[in-house]
């Protein structure tokens, strides 16, 4: 396989609802500012790309099936190759992934990775509906198909296997909503405390309105080549191009019944032990894995992507993630699954300075205060739940907002410098679909390395 | 919609609107570019599907139901015993056999619905659970009924349960149902 480097971005305003604009004219608003990023209009750089890779979650959202090839019309792309991807809440990542395998495999020297979903051409209860119907139409919808329900169920066993709280959960609606107060691309910019978040109105107990993402328009691109696409653009543009390598891939699934998830020996990460999780602190003296409480998908997506990128110790080597927060709760149970911390200990890393900005002052005086803070900050952007969560777009806006981290241009696109993670080298992406169904994990990094 | 004393504030929003037959535009030829700063015209558009559904090979499992009887798919072969049905072992492929499973069971866990799907909105709140019964590897969404779901408590996790037949059937999972043993 052939390096592969992610070259630019670009995103699209996030919203509740964009009528001003149709998916492919969203999908342009984000490619375009990818293109002029590189110093190249698009008719130009529509001659150099070898073709396409288009993402959407819902065809019921939509209401309009192959609308991939009509996004792939508008921007300029036809008659090259192309496809649309679709992975449930994972389907920007798993895009970018494909994007990045027409690449590595020398099948393509350019290839962007453009995302859209368009959420609010139904009201919110229609589209609760609409995500529901991921989930088994015969067996899991009828009996009260809600996602939020589905994963308030995971947490509630999470805070009886572990202990943890809806406290240390609010902690991270803090984190990534006072993260996102400096980014003017997220739609919820908002000083809150763990106190408001607790008493917002209950949406799927014991998760409120602000521990859950909301449903949004909007679109996402992600511009990737080879060594030789990248002379390509800096020839065409005359300038420089900030290469950020992709150097690892990983990608794991799972049931998508959540009823479903067996209760196994957990697969370990290059940091663990067999032994970590034996022992009288779990229940019949082991760890019944992942049952409900953790996503296999997910471990399985990061052993994959930190074996391929040499990452042994993943707190210590990555130097920011951006997660798929669709959830307070799922971003603890993935802290776990990605190595983070431990089993068992995502509540108390939520509640510690660790994944928290080092220059931001979250009005939290543990976080504020501990002499670990900014260890590996998390979700720096303000993630799916400060963001928005244009479902098919989601994957590619982090990958967006992981290239800016690495080619540390956060203050250019943002106009705003505070979410700048200094000294970033290496990130790490998280996208997540279902109840854990699909999920990828892809490792990012600078010019240079580590 | 009420302020403090109960007293409307505002208007109902609904998504019914009133028929347009004609919308303003400026005069040709001139002020065309005026056009780029038009706000967008939405409308309705109904959609409406019935679907003609198969449970296919696992049918049984509802018509157990129907019949006050909760049956699991068994492999012979791995010995996993599923309550949503699989016709086939997730482990090994074989295909799976019936059994019929206890009508007594725990709560695995829970939560109440404040908010949901359109369809199930006039239910708020509701409980829904996953079941686990003895022996089986894997669990059952359910609704667990006869708990108070406005006063949700961490003590509902494991609690013993029995299930309940609705009288008439829906062919649908929700003809099961759990409620506290004894209750």
């Amino acid at each position: 396989m052939r390096p592969v480097y992610m070259v630019s971005g670009g995103i699209s305003k996030f919203a509740k609802a964009r009528p001003d604009k149709t998916f492919q004219a969203l999908c342009m608003e984000a490619y375009s500012y990818a293109i002029h990023d590189l110093g190249l209009e698009v008719g130009k750089f529509n001659e150099l790309a070898d073709g396409c890779v288009i993402s959407y979650f819902s065809d019921h959202f939509a209401r309009q099936l192959m609308a991939g090839i009509m996004a792939q019309d508008y921007l300029g792309l036809c008659p090259k190759p192309g496809h649309r991807v679709e992975g449930g809440g994972a389907t920007g990542g798993l895009c970018l992934q494909e994007a990045w395998k027409s690449i590595a495999s020398g099948h393509m020297e350019i290839c962007p990775a453009v995302g859209f979903e368009t959420m609010s051409h139904v009201n919110t209860w229609k589209g609760n509906e609409f995500i529901a119907h991921a989930s088994d139409v015969s067996f899991d919808y009828p009996v009260g198909g809600f996602y939020s329900g589905y994963y308030a169920m995971m947490v509630v066993r999470h805070m009886m296997e572990y202990g943890t709280t809806a406290e240390q959960m609010a902690h991270v609606s803090v984190k990534n909503h006072m993260n996102a107060f400096y980014n003017p691309y997220a739609q919820k910019r908002q000083k809150l405390t763990v106190k408001e978040v607790r008493e917002a109105p209950m949406v799927a107990w014991p998760l409120t309105r602000l521990d859950i993402c909301v449903m949004s328009d909007g679109a996402a691109a992600a511009i990737l080549a080879s060594e030789e696409g990248v002379k390509e653009i800096e020839k065409a543009s005359g300038k420089r191009v900030k290469k950020v390598k992709v150097t690892g891939i990983g990608r794991g699934t799972d049931a998508m019944r959540m009823a479903d998830r067996p209760h196994r020996k957990v697969p370990l990460l290059p940091n663990e032990k067999a032994g970590d999780y034996v022992g009288k602190k779990w229940h019949g003296g082991r760890l019944e894995y992942p049952g409900i409480h953790s996503f296999r998908a997910g471990r399985m997506a990061s052993v994959q992507a930190y074996e391929m990128a040499g990452i042994t110790d993943p707190l210590a080597e990555i130097d920011f993630v951006e997660l798929h927060d669709a959830y307070t709760s799922s971003e603890i149970q993935t802290y776990e699954d990605m190595g983070l911390c431990r089993y068992g200990e995502g509540g108390k890393f939520a509640a510690s300075g660790k994944p928290f900005l080092p220059n931001i002052t979250y009005g939290l005086p543990a976080v504020d205060k501990d002499p670990q803070k900014g260890t590996c900050p998390v979700n720096p952007s303000g993630g799916l739940i400060a963001c928005g969560h244009p479902v098919g777009a989601t994957g590619l806006m982090q990958a967006v907002f992981a290239c800016w981290q690495l080619q540390k241009t956060i203050r250019k696109h943002l106009k705003k410098p505070d979410i700048q993670v200094k000294d970033a080298k290496r990130g790490a992406i998280h996208s997540h679909a279902g109840t854990g169904t699909y999920v990828t994990v892809s490792i990012l990094e600078a010019e240079g390395g580590r | 919609m009420a302020d403090k004393k109960g007293i409307p504030m505002r208007l109902p929003e609904t998504e019914t609107a009133t028929e347009v037959y004609s919308l303003p535009f400026p005069e040709l030829p001139k002020d065309l570019g005026a056009l780029k700063g038009m706000k967008p015209i939405v409308v309705k558009q109904p959609y409406h599907i019935d679907y003609i559904h198969s449970y296919g090979q696992d049918s049984p499992w509802i018509a157990g139901l129907s019949n006050g009887t909760i049956l699991g798919s068994r492999c012979k072969r791995c010995r996993n015993t599923y309550p949503q049905p699989r016709g086939h072992c997730m482990d090994c492929g074989d295909e799976t056999e019936w059994v019929v499973l206890p009508n007594k069971a725990k709560v695995h866990t829970f939560t109440v619905c404040h908010f949901g799907s359109q369809e199930f909105l006039p239910e708020c709140p509701f409980v829904l659970c996953l079941i686990e019964f003895k022996g089986c590897e894997t669990l059952l969404l359910s609704r667990l009924m006869g708990v108070d779901p406005l006063k949700p408590s961490l003590k509902w996790v494991g609690m013993e349960v029995e299930a309940k037949f609705r009288r008439l059937s829906k062919t649908k999972p929700t003809d099961v149902y759990f409620v506290p043993v004894g209750s």
